[in-house]
């Protein structure tokens, strides 16, 4: 199979695999820095590239009500946001979750106000992350392309709605090397659009939506529950579908250098790369470093993530997101909770860096593994929570 | 015995039209109307004004109020002209 290999940003990207989706709704009130995604989209649309219905809204509440109602409808349904985008979204998050409607969202990592600003940061969809939606995350343009292919067979195969997120601007706005499908072979590889159920199916009629008290409500959220841990095995096997038909394997998360690896970075986007350049670089100095992206935050692979941290010496997690007085940031939290399960319970350190798309430079990442160095040398911890990069 | 996680239909459905009506919603009620029937005249001032369709009719003579959905808000006994009905205490059993 012949992919074309193309120079696209991030949201150039995340368009071009909507296009090949080819959803029948769209539903999107643009914003920064994801604007170019629906931009992009609509011209598609436009050009009759696509038999999608683009429905723009007046809010992001309205854009994702929009698509709860498209989904349980019967239909294939994706957006886009970020941001302040995906805040307004809330409480339909929950929604579509709840009614387990399989909608994909193509995000822009951007921090959340206030203050305002446009840029980078995680904080956005990790106030999202018990919203009961798949949460995958991107290092790059391609990882952003093929992520939101894979997002739309997961969604439809665990019923489940989907955030595939990049970083702002790093990411979304800088050209990268693309390899792009052949629009067949995306649409061979999705399949044939699956449906929970469907609302217009007049003899078969159902209610959604029905007021769910005491004696409903929490059968229904322990089935919500049990759908995102069904989901675990899905995401694996449409990885692994994914690396048979087009040569790259996805999982839950990648190690890099971390077979033989004492120390150990713990990053989820863009910030992954540049952490790979600086594991290089140490290699060569001989040091045991290693990095371990995470690509799928939700659902948590906690058993895997124990299992393949267990014989790392010294973790630093950096989180591009504060917890606001949690004992750590998300990431870390997580990742130390899954570590108290194990026998060898390595030391794990936290690095809450990048707020408000603040650059991280292979310096500082690299000072960040000469101090789980030094915590290895001394058996002591300095500081648990560390912030890098801010001026004091 | 209702229903477990494992037995409900995905994403929340009710798959049976009109299914509210097994939905007892009586068990709201704090207070409860009694129909006084030697002074009620059948005017059906109760029924129209009863927001939940809880007086009971039958050839044009009120019988008695459906104790399962009657939320006891009092209207009925508030718009009585022969003030034929009366609201009591459920805590008293009455």
């Amino acid at each position: 199979m012949e992919k074309i290999i193309m120079a696209k940003t991030g949201n150039e990207s995340m368009a071009e695999a909507m296009r090949q989706i080819n959803p029948d709704v769209v539903a999107a009130y643009p914003i920064t820095p994801a604007t170019e995604v629906v931009q992009i989209f609509s011209s598609f649309v436009a050009d009759g590239l696509v038999d999608t219905e683009l429905v723009l809204a007046e809010s992001e509440h309205s854009a994702l009500s929009a698509c709860v109602g498209a989904a349980a409808a019967g239909g294939r349904v994706m957006t886009s946001t970020a941001s302040q985008g995906l805040a307004l979204m809330h409480e339909v998050l929950f929604i579509a979750a709840g009614l387990r409607l399989p909608i994909v969202i193509c995000e822009v990592n951007r921090s959340l106000s206030g203050p305002i600003n446009i840029h980078c940061d995680h904080s956005d969809t990790m106030a999202s992350r018990d919203s009961g939606w798949i949460q995958i995350y991107s290092e790059n343009s391609q990882e952003a392309y093929d992520n939101t292919i894979q997002a739309m067979k997961i969604a439809e195969k665990a019923f489940l709605p989907a955030i595939v997120s990049v970083d702002a601007f790093i990411i979304s706005h800088s050209m990268e090397r693309l390899e792009v499908l052949p629009d067949n072979e995306v649409q061979k590889f999705i399949g044939e659009h699956k449906k929970p159920y469907d609302l217009l199916d007049v003899d078969n009629p159902i209610t959604l939506g029905g007021l769910d008290l005491q004696d409903f409500f929490f059968e229904h959220k322990r089935g919500e529950i049990e759908a995102m841990k069904e989901a675990k095995p899905i995401i694996i096997e449409v990885g692994k579908e994914y690396g048979e038909k087009f040569g790259t394997t996805y999982g839950f998360f990648e190690e890099y250098m971390m077979e033989d690896a004492d120390f150990a970075i713990i990053a989820l986007g863009s910030t992954a790369g540049t952490t790979k350049v600086v594991v290089d670089s140490l290699r060569k100095k001989g040091m045991k470093v290693g990095l371990f992206k995470i690509r799928v935050f939700r659902p948590f692979p906690f058993e895997e993530i124990k299992k393949a941290l267990e014989h790392i010496k010294v973790i630093a997690v950096l989180d591009r997101v504060d917890g606001m007085s949690s004992f750590g940031s998300p990431v870390f939290h997580e990742i130390r909770s899954c570590l108290y399960e194990s026998e060898t319970k390595p030391v794990i350190t936290n690095y809450i860096y990048g707020l408000g798309g603040r650059d991280i430079f292979p310096k500082e990442i690299e000072g960040v593994y000469k101090e789980l160095e030094e915590i290895a040398e001394k058996g002591k911890v300095k500081n648990l929570i560390n912030y890098l990069g801010v001026r004091e | 015995m209702k229903k477990g996680w494992k037995e409900l239909p995905i994403g929340t459905q009710i798959t049976k039209p009109g299914s509210s009506e097994e939905f007892k919603t009586g068990d709201w009620r704090t207070e409860k109307p009694v129909i006084d029937f030697d002074n009620c005249i059948h005017c059906l001032i109760c029924w129209v004004y009863c927001p939940d369709s809880s007086v009971n009719v039958s050839d044009g003579k009120v019988t008695g109020i459906d104790y399962d959905f009657c939320k006891g808000c009092g209207i009925c006994a508030e718009e009585c002209p022969k003030d034929a009905i009366s609201m009591h205490s459920e805590a008293e059993g009455e």
